[in-house]
């Protein structure tokens, strides 16, 4: 206690530092007057008492002074002395000031604003769901196939009756239905959940109530929904009596019974959702068919919560066991199925899946802009102390300790962070709202919802790193500094003309340093600058030009006959309209939501591993599929008009499947078993992407619509028209075929591919910004480096002058000495670039980690910066009268 | 830096000043004069080096300063022994008996 009180009193004793001065003198003088009275009471003289007080009462300043020390920490008091101190040298170098400044607020600000979106996106993606933490999505695997399969209704039902570890279990299945708006059909997305969905999320209705447990079963028995705030507001106007309202859903009354809160889009990240069903309703949103008792059916897609405590591992080995009794029980339908836990951000059925490498490239980059940014500001605090030398040499010679100066700079490069760590919060704020701004909706039914708040732990690290190298490299100069031979220093930083060869020294390899780390970086961003944009650029191996267009036959009550007519019509009609080359038709578009069909297949010949099932996804396509979506056929043909009920069945294979099924022989010719029918390989197509410009090429294989009818397809055209100037033509001919129904809009397969790859072009734009930062950063670091450096010698220039050189050589001095250190920094950045860029090979997209591009341009930049820096304080220094620059 | 340089044994000086303190709170020239009288004129405090001694003491809790009137109507700071100060001195001055106990033992054993 008594040290605490002693520890407060000489705090508070800091703040009132005056107020306790004037006391502890006031005190003393007492004491003296107190003592010359008792001297003058013993007879002495007024001035004879007066000096015999002193003389007995000491020395009054050190006592003073040494009371003083009682009260106050004394490096405390420093402390604010160097503050004032510091503040005041920055003020007094505004230029130097506001450079630093700006650096690190740059480094800073950017950095959390994207640290803390992307941690948004990928760690905590859905706004107003509680524990995002313990929320894991929850997949089915297939043994040695790569990626994903949903779970089965009834699989799904017996892992939540077996598990312990679990808190809750959620079914969140994409779908959507036709919502007729006047004369044109528009599309909502909307989620069939389980009846838990919204308790488990912890996301209440403003209105009405989410879904009770029995609403969860029983074929189609409980047509009700939960609409989205913004179906409410867009479709409903606010309807304060919305609840107990009906609305047709793919042709079944459903009555709404709750809306939800205005941030909640669902759990499904790059789409926002219009409304939820439950479970029940499966049949009336799934065009395949009724699935809840069939274990086969693999289409739920869902979120287990971990209990409080659990690790994923726990729940990992849980649902493994689970699945194993699983397979043991029902061998037909689960063996070689398996299930795995995966982390929210790596969810492999919505976007954040696809996101994560382009997030991981701009991460990457913001983190090389706060660096070039740190090193910077090194760089300038070095150069400076090299120019406030003499003052330090003053001050040691003067008698102030050597710890006492390191303090001092220390402190100076402190205060420097602090302010650029407040700066970094305002950019950081301002960042957010800018991306607000800067990327509105891709497209309708597509929200990005920011949550409001920078992370304080992303700005934390982020000032923590800028803090930490800031007094590194204070500290460096400080030592340096403080180690000066006092009676040398002094003459020389005087009057000499020549600096020392150490100084001389050290600049060199502040320009070195600066150079060959700009290099690195500049590399760097570079590199990923490259992979984006070919991943942009990314031939997704079909022709995007294509326009496509859907009918909502499913939502309005087609089946399976009636469809098929409709289709052979529409064909036909469209066939023969002006200006279309090609029409088709395929049950999926590549790169949509919806999902490919997927099999068990049987191989002649090709014997999987024991517990292995191959299952291959394949897709229903028309005749002319591939001249019209341009997929080059390799071998054999493309599926004709005769590929219908009455021949054959046959099956058209990527070169993928062909190699891993039939390495040894061609494939054409050869069967392969799906769905029980055997089906003769008629062609082999060049491999395209299915889903994402990222994807890794699997096996995939087509068969022709004409013997796998479904209700739901899309029609695809080549053609010279816009999709606005065909909207009205297929309106015309889809009324003739049936008057109650009208077309989609027609679209341009790249938008869907943009649409899908929406994430992608917001990071190539983002990583072009912070490249372009970091580039003008290393820029002006270079500048102030190099241009300080020459600034140092033109006391030796105005000597070489004043000995008979002129403009002319002095200049080509000063740029051939900035150019040979420049060369040479870019020699050692580049040996470190080719280690280093090794690093990032796996953020790389079909660009090496060596490629010339990047490492030319770095090269090429550097040079030019380092010529304009070396060249203008030079060009300054020439202008200097030569006598001045000697006697300054 | 000047160090203050007690007249006494090191370190006694602030146990003098909680016993000068004792009973009554005095200003900085009556400590002296009391630590000065207690003794019988055998110890001499020199008065500067009394108030780094009381202002380490202020900060440890031990002593209380109040403005006040001297004798003479003059105005003074006046120290008061506060309970923590109280305990202090007895822990001191139990102390110091037993080294100084200690201590004759050592020199009546040569």
């Amino acid at each position: 206690m008594p040290q605490f009180r002693a520890w407060f009193s000489r705090l508070l004793g800091l703040f009132q530092k005056n107020k306790r001065d004037a006391e502890m003198v006031e005190e003393m003088q007492t004491h003296l007057d107190l003592l010359t009275e008792r001297h003058i009471a013993a007879g002495m003289l007024p001035h004879e008492a007066r000096n015999a007080a002193l003389r007995e009462f000491g020395g009054v300043e050190q006592i003073k002074e040494v009371a003083r020390e009682q009260r106050v920490w004394r490096w405390a008091d420093e402390f604010v002395q160097d503050i004032r101190f510091g503040a005041r040298m920055l003020l007094r170098t505004p230029g130097f000031s506001i450079l630093a400044i700006l650096c690190l607020t740059l480094g800073i600000g950017t950095n959390a604003a994207v640290f803390s979106w992307i941690e948004g996106i990928l760690i905590r993606p859905y706004p107003l769901v509680s524990h995002q933490d313990r929320m894991f999505a929850f997949i089915g695997t297939t043994r040695g196939v790569e990626g994903h399969n949903g779970l089965s209704y009834p699989d799904f039902l017996d892992f939540e009756k077996n598990s312990t570890l679990f808190e809750s279990f959620i079914v969140d299945r994409i779908m959507g239905t036709s919502l007729s708006v006047g004369d044109r059909a528009e599309w909502a997305s909307g989620g069939i959940v389980s009846a838990n969905y919204f308790d488990a999320l912890g996301v209440r209705p403003i209105l009405g109530r989410g879904f009770r447990p029995e609403e969860g079963t029983g074929r189609n028995a409980h047509p009700v929904t939960v609409i989205s705030y913004r179906t409410w507001k867009d479709r409903y106007k606010f309807d304060p009596n919305i609840i107990g309202r009906t609305q047709y859903l793919n042709g079944v009354q459903h009555t709404i019974i709750g809306v939800a809160p205005e941030k909640f889009h669902g759990t499904f990240v790059g789409y926002s959702f219009s409304f939820w069903v439950p479970t029940s309703m499966q049949e009336t949103f799934d065009t395949t068919g009724y699935k809840l008792e069939d274990r086969g059916a693999r289409w739920i897609e869902g979120y287990a919560f971990l209990k409080p405590g659990v690790t994923r591992q726990q729940g990992q080995a849980e649902l493994s066991a689970i699945a194993k009794r699983l397979e043991n029980d029902f061998p037909e339908a689960n063996r070689g199925h398996e299930v795995q836990l995966v982390p929210l951000w790596k969810t492999p059925f919505n976007g954040a899946g696809n996101m994560s490498p382009t997030l991981a490239i701009t991460m990457a980059v913001v983190f090389l802009v706060l660096l070039i940014a740190c090193a910077n500001v090194s760089n300038l605090l070095l150069a400076r102390s090299l120019l406030r030398r003499h003052e330090m040499t003053m001050r040691l010679a003067l008698g102030a300790g050597r710890r006492r100066l390191i303090k001092q700079l220390v402190t100076e490069g402190l205060l420097l962070s602090i302010i650029a760590a407040a700066g970094g919060i305002a950019v950081a704020y301002w960042c957010r709202n800018a991306l607000v701004l800067a990327f509105p909706s891709p497209a309708p039914g597509i929200v990005i919802d920011y949550p409001g708040q920078i992370d304080w732990r992303v700005l934390a690290v982020s000032a923590g790193i800028c803090v930490l190298a800031t007094l590194i490299f204070a500290v460096v100069p400080a030592i340096h500094a403080s180690h000066v031979d006092l009676s040398g220093a002094l003459k020389s930083d005087g009057g000499g003309v020549v600096s020392g060869s150490s100084r001389s020294r050290l600049r060199s390899t502040l320009v070195l340093v600066q150079v060959s780390l700009s290099f690195v970086l500049l590399a760097g961003t570079g590199l990923l600058l490259e992979s984006l944009a070919k991943i942009q650029n990314a031939n997704p191996g079909f022709s995007t030009d294509v326009i496509g267009c859907s009918t909502a036959l499913f939502s309005a009550g087609y089946k399976q006959d009636r469809a098929k007519n409709f289709y052979t019509q529409l064909l036909d009609r469209v066939r023969a309209l002006p200006g279309v080359e090609s029409a088709t038709l395929t049950r999926v578009i590549p790169f949509s939501y919806n999902v490919f069909s997927s099999s068990a297949i049987e191989v002649d010949g090709y014997q999987p591993p024991p517990n292995e099932q191959p299952t291959v996804e394949y897709n229903q396509v028309a005749e002319d599929y591939f001249a019209t979506i341009g997929i080059p056929i390799v071998s054999g043909r493309e599926f004709t008009r005769t590929d219908d009920e009455n021949s054959p069945p046959v099956a058209i294979i990527n070169e993928t499947m062909a190699a891993k099924y039939w390495p040894a022989k061609n494939a054409l010719g050869q069967r392969v078993k799906v769905k029980d029918r055997w089906l003769e390989i008629v062609g082999i197509a060049k491999n395209a992407n299915y889903r994402t410009k990222l994807e890794i090429p699997t096996p995939f294989f087509y068969v022709p619509l004409r013997q796998n009818w479904g209700v739901q397809n899309t029609l695809l055209m080549r053609t010279r028209e816009t999709p606005g100037a065909m909207l009205n033509a297929l309106a015309r001919e889809v009324h003739a075929l049936d008057a109650n129904l009208a077309p989609g809009i027609p679209y341009r397969l790249q938008e869907q591919v943009d649409q899908m790859s929406y994430s992608q072009r917001l990071a190539v734009t983002l990583v072009a910004v912070f490249g372009a930062m970091a580039l003008f950063l290393a820029a002006i670091g270079l500048y102030a480096v190099m241009s300080y450096s020459v600034s140092q010698t033109t006391r030796e220039l105005g000597m070489r002058m004043a000995l008979g050189a002129n403009a002319a050589d002095v200049l080509r001095l000063v740029v051939s000495r900035g150019l040979r250190l420049t060369v040479a920094g870019i020699a050692i950045g580049a040996i470190a670039a080719l280690a280093l860029t090794r690093l990032i090979g796996n953020l790389l997209y079909k660009v090496s980690p060596r490629d010339p591009i990047a490492f030319g341009s770095a090269l090429i930049i550097l040079i030019a910066v380092a010529l304009v820096a070396c060249f203008l304080p030079a060009r300054r220094a020439t202008r200097i009268d030569p006598v001045r620059a000697l006697r300054n | 830096m000047a160090k203050e340089k007690p007249d006494l044994v090191y370190g006694t000086l602030d146990m003098l000043i909680l016993k000068a303190l004792q009973h009554d709170p005095r200003h900085g020239l009556a400590i002296a004069d009391r630590i000065q009288q207690m003794s019988k004129d055998i110890l001499h405090v020199e008065q500067g080096s009394l108030y780094p001694a009381l202002y380490r003491l202020e900060a440890q809790g031990w002593i209380k300063a109040e403005w006040g009137l001297s004798d003479n109507n003059r105005k003074a700071r006046y120290y008061k022994l506060t309970a923590a100060g109280r305990k202090q001195l007895s822990a001191e001055e139990e102390h110091w008996l037993r080294i100084t106990k200690g201590i004759d033992l050592v020199l009546a054993g040569g």
